[in-house]
């Protein structure tokens, strides 16, 4: 009796063990971030301080703009709701930071994907929700209209911790050209010192160049150059190491992407589950189970489309709507010239 | 036996806490910094660091080291602290002389000045002189010249070029000065005290130190002269100066915040130090027939000084850490470049932030020590 006792007790043992490796797998399989992030009940998402069109806080605190949406996309997706996102604003210093230390999720915050960041620094890109250049701003009194105009011991007022000091030493060398770098923390000391005439020029991504003249006391006064001397493609960034919260994050912006592709809006998203495309079905999740291998239910893109509008609603209302850049350049799908092209989902 | 034991417990148990503290936090980012991808080293610091830096004191751009941008820092740093130390003393004094002065207005003037600028956060000071300052200043094409030569624009004071030949015999017959006048110090010392005779020091030490650079002028073939900052358009409304040497704005914003703010901490310590020395010593040195000038320079301040200097140093070393404000303000100093642009480049946060944690420590130690020394010697010394 007891030797059957004895074995029993082993077997409820091994089964025991064995449950516990296959809930941990599963468990596991779910993403450590995406846990907490579901028991905390919000995203945490890390932004500017302050750039017009990507993430800027109005007097109330509400953040929009396209860096901001890429969060709410995410929170949508694996909360059920868009305004559950806790934002971190972060000067360029602070921001890799912030991620790699775990105090935020999500870092989108019109951040230059680049080889070294990519593989050195402990963080993955998952995409580009902007592609851009650096460029130049100058008073429109210099008479200055070309880069070819600039002489030596101009300065250039620019922000510290980017790749924009980097690129501006690459191109003023290249030139021949002596110059006085300014490099600020905070962009709005930036332009607080562009403006009062402390620098000949200022110098940083043309889409935040367009963003940060509405800020200036005349923005008229100020033309942004035509030169763009570097190639910038911002996007989402995640800490390495959780495969399925970069997957998320990932595919809620590509969503954004091929909702506009197909002619998903936030408006005709519900009647579009009826539609004869099965890419479009799927997108709005009444075909395919694409939701399951992230761990989220099926309605997850769905709720993105109808709660943040696709990448075409987000640029309008928060770029072209807003004067910044009301034209979309490289920005545009690439059915219409453009070099937006996401992978399909399915 | 037992009695030793009982002191030695505790201490050791101290050190077993801060032992394991230590290696807790080091366990701990190691391993996060490893799940991460991140690598630890310092390797980095040969890299080419390739960004510019505005304000060096040494030859610098971006094909040097990171190690070279990491001085640069420090000495920008360490330029901004001396200047910054120096002109907080001689200010701090002069207005806590004067909060004691029996003067009405210079009085209440001093204290005014204390209780303003000591009770506005140093940070909001440094934005105060760098934007509103800044913006009430003129164009480089629009400036005034003063005295024909200094031009103060917003893109920093043009000051004219020192362009010396025969330096050498200048510095020379400056050293030779200064050891002149330290030997008849001693000598008038002496005199003084084994005749009771005063010589007259100072006139003479103002004299060999104007004297002999003036020899090295007319027999030493040294030659002065000047450049003068010149204006160059760079485009139809911009403009800078060229030749000469110009002061960027913000080590001057930085300065000035840092000066007047540390002064009003040190005017109080010397008034206190002042204050604490009995009135019987001044009435007594009076009673026996000392100028009031020698009253405060023989009775009263070698007694002061042993008040203020422990109270001073610290305000020395708060202006040291507090200058890493620049950062607000684009000023190059160590937490700009390297806790700032460096560590962006590179994503070494540990390394650079211990290494820059270890450089403000040596500095303040440093001044530590010196200041202490300082202290020792005009301590009262039992014979």
């Amino acid at each position: 009796m007891f030797k059957y006792l004895k074995q029993l007790t082993s077997l409820v043992a091994m089964v025991a063990v064995l449950f516990t490796f296959t809930t941990e797998s599963m468990a596991a399989k779910k993403s450590k971030t995406l846990k907490n992030t579901q028991k905390k009940g919000f995203v945490r998402c890390g932004v500017s301080q302050g750039l017009p069109g990507f993430s800027n806080a109005d007097a109330a605190g509400n953040w929009t703009g396209v860096d901001v949406d890429v969060c709410r996309a995410v929170a949508a997706a694996v909360l059920g709701d868009a305004n559950k996102v806790k934002f971190t604003p972060l000067s360029a210093k602070e921001r890799f930071t912030a991620l790699t230390s775990g105090e935020i999720d999500i870092l989108s915050r019109n951040t230059t994907w680049t080889l070294s960041r990519d593989a050195d620094i402990g963080l993955t890109f998952v995409g580009v929700n902007f592609y851009d250049g650096q460029g130049f701003m100058v008073r429109k009194s210099s008479g200055i209209t070309s880069t070819s105009q600039f002489k030596n011991g101009i300065s250039a007022c620019t922000n510290i911790g980017t790749t924009t000091e980097l690129n501006m030493r690459d191109f003023f060398n290249s030139k021949g050209i002596s110059y006085e770098p300014v490099a600020f923390e905070k962009a709005d000391e930036v332009v607080a010192a562009y403006d009062a005439g402390r620098c000949d020029t200022y110098t940083t991504d043309k889409s935040g160049l367009a963003a940060q003249r509405t800020k200036m006391k005349n923005p008229d006064e100020h033309i942004v150059l035509p030169e763009t001397i570097s190639k910038e493609p911002l996007g989402p960034v995640v800490r390495q190491g959780d495969a399925v919260w970069e997957d998320i994050v990932r595919w809620s912006l590509n969503t954004m992407i091929e909702a506009e592709e197909y002619g998903i809006t936030s408006a005709n998203a519900d009647m579009m589950k009826t539609s004869d495309n099965p890419a479009i079905k799927r997108l709005v999740g009444a075909e395919g189970e694409l939701g399951a291998a992230f761990g989220l239910d099926n309605d997850w893109s769905l709720r993105i489309i109808k709660q943040v509008g696709n990448y075409g609603e987000s640029y309008k209302r928060n770029i072209a709507d807003t004067g910044i850049l009301p034209d979309r350049g490289p920005n545009q799908l690439w059915t219409k010239g453009g070099i937006l092209y996401v992978p399909p989902a399915r | 036996m037992n009695f030793k034991l009982k002191d030695i417990v505790p201490q050791l148990i101290t050190v077993l806490a801060v032992v394991l503290v230590f290696g807790f936090f080091t366990y701990n980012a190691q391993i996060n910094m490893e799940n991460r991808g991140i690598d630890f080293g310092y390797g980095f610091l040969s890299q080419e660091s390739s960004f510019d830096v505005q304000f060096s004191l040494i030859e610098y751009d971006g094909s040097h080291s990171y190690f070279r941008a990491y001085l640069v820092g420090l000495l920008n740093t360490i330029l901004v602290s001396v200047i910054g130390i120096i002109i907080a003393t001689i200010l701090g004094v002069i207005v806590g002389i004067a909060r004691l002065s029996p003067n009405y207005l210079i009085n209440k003037f001093a204290a005014f000045y204390v209780e303003f600028f000591r009770n506005i956060p140093l940070l909001l000071q440094i934005f105060f002189w760098y934007f509103a300052a800044l913006r009430a200043l003129p164009l480089p094409q629009d400036a005034e010249a003063m005295f024909g030569v200094f031009f103060l624009t917003i893109k920093g004071l043009y000051v004219p070029a020192f362009i010396w030949q025969n330096f050498n015999i200048f510095f020379y017959s400056i050293i030779a000065a200064i050891i002149a006048i330290i030997v008849i110090r001693a000598h008038a010392k002496k005199v003084q005290e084994n005749q009771g005779k005063q010589i007259p020091v100072f006139l003479i030490s103002i004299g060999l130190i104007f004297i002999l650079p003036l020899l090295s002028f007319l027999i030493g073939g040294v030659r002065l002269s000047f450049e003068v900052p010149v204006l160059k358009q760079l485009a139809t409304t911009s403009f800078i100066y060229e030749g000469g040497v110009s002061l960027p704005p913000e080590l001057i914003a930085l300065t000035l915040s840092l000066s007047l703010y540390t002064a009003t901490f040190i005017a109080e310590c010397v008034r206190a130090g002042i204050q604490g020395v009995g009135k019987g010593q001044k009435e007594a040195a009076a009673s026996i027939g000392l100028t009031p000038n020698q009253v405060l320079k023989l009775v009263i301040m070698p007694q002061a000084l042993r008040i203020i200097i422990p109270p001073t140093t610290n305000q020395y070393l708060n202006l040291t850490k507090n200058s890493s404000l620049a950062a607000a303000i684009a000023y190059p100093d160590l937490v700009l470049v390297f806790a700032g642009t460096a560590l962006m480049q590179t994503g070494k946060a540990i390394e650079i932030v211990s290494i820059t944690m270890f450089t403000y420590l040596t500095l303040s130690i440093s001044i530590s020590i010196l200041m202490n020394w300082y202290n020792k010697k005009i301590a009262i010394q039992e014979k």
